[in-house]
């Protein structure tokens, strides 16, 4: 199983608004695939998985503020 | 040094044919092209960002639909945003792996792009506390809002040229209550987009060129 944070995305950016979730619970997903996009000032950010598998859960959820190094979504195995 | 910019020229494009063609461009960076800039303008369009609020769209789906204006939802930072014939859309397809991965120091730095363009016309731009964009005076002129998969960055820079600015009656402009100006109606003349075109082009040359260092942390040692 492998957890996914929000990444640093600059000086200063201490938290990003989740705006949505390219996939959810159960879907299959490669490294590097667009899982959930977040907005911070007039950016969005798109974070990759970085597990192929699947998408075993969702930490977070649209609307939601969420502090660097939070878990966003993990990705188990099969 | 070599130039790590390539320019591209859509001229009038369609907004969704314009995007398809930026996720494209966004592939080949990330598969190790140079950094891209795109150029167009795009038939009178109203595209919703991410953040868009409620009730920033001042005319109904059917008087847009009579006007010709379509309307896209898009995965842009930011609300509301018109395009139209006469804006300047630079779409700056960059690789921020190789220029810092900061996306607020990347909406700064295509500000300073645009208040350097407008100064060459002798316009004196501003940026206005807490919001992303360029003013002049209490007007609106250029808007900004991006995108970004694996640090390399879509979407990008409006700047009103000879924009029709009536045009942005039809909305309240980034969820702002401000009037959006251009360079045309500020110097009372319309000017040429290949020429317009050119000193974008070399401003964002100059910017990134200066940044590229200082965000390899080589600058002093160089």
């Amino acid at each position: 199983m492998v957890r996914v944070t929000l990444p640093e995305l600059g000086e200063g950016i201490a938290e990003a608004t989740v705006a949505c979730f390219h996939l959810k619970p159960g879907d299959p997903v490669n490294v590097d695939d667009d899982v959930v996009e977040v907005v911070t000032d007039k950016a969005t950010f798109n974070v990759a998985s970085t597990a192929a598998g699947r998408i075993a859960e969702t930490f977070v959820a649209e609307g939601d503020q969420v502090p660097v190094g939070a878990a966003l979504f993990s990705v188990s195995d099969s | 040094m070599s130039d790590p910019l390539q320019v591209t020229h859509l001229g009038l494009i369609d907004y969704q044919q314009a995007y398809r063609r930026q996720l494209e461009t966004v592939d080949e960076v990330r598969a190790g092209a140079p950094s891209q800039l795109l150029f167009c303008e795009h038939p009178a369009v109203l595209t919703l960002g991410r953040m868009t609020k409620p009730g920033t769209v001042l005319w109904s789906p059917e008087q847009l639909e009579k006007a010709g204006v379509q309307l896209v939802k898009v995965d842009r930072g930011g609300d509301v945003t018109l395009h139209a014939p006469g804006q300047l859309v630079v779409y700056p397809i960059v690789d921020l792996n190789r220029y810092g991965r900061d996306l607020h120091r990347h909406l700064r730095l295509l500000e300073d792009v645009a208040m350097a363009v407008l100064r060459r016309f002798d316009i004196e731009p501003r940026r206005e506390p807490g919001q992303t964009g360029v003013w002049v005076g209490p007007d609106k002129l250029v808007s900004i809002g991006i995108g970004v998969k694996r640090w390399i960055t879509y979407h990008g820079i409006g700047i009103n040229v000879n924009t029709d600015l009536s045009l942005f009656r039809m909305i309240k402009p980034c969820g702002l209550n401000v009037e959006m100006s251009s360079i045309s109606h500020i110097i009372g003349r319309n000017l040429d987009m290949n020429d317009v075109m050119a000193k974008v082009r070399d401003e964002f040359f100059r910017v990134y060129a200066d940044n590229k260092g200082v965000y390899h942390g080589t600058r002093n040692a160089a």
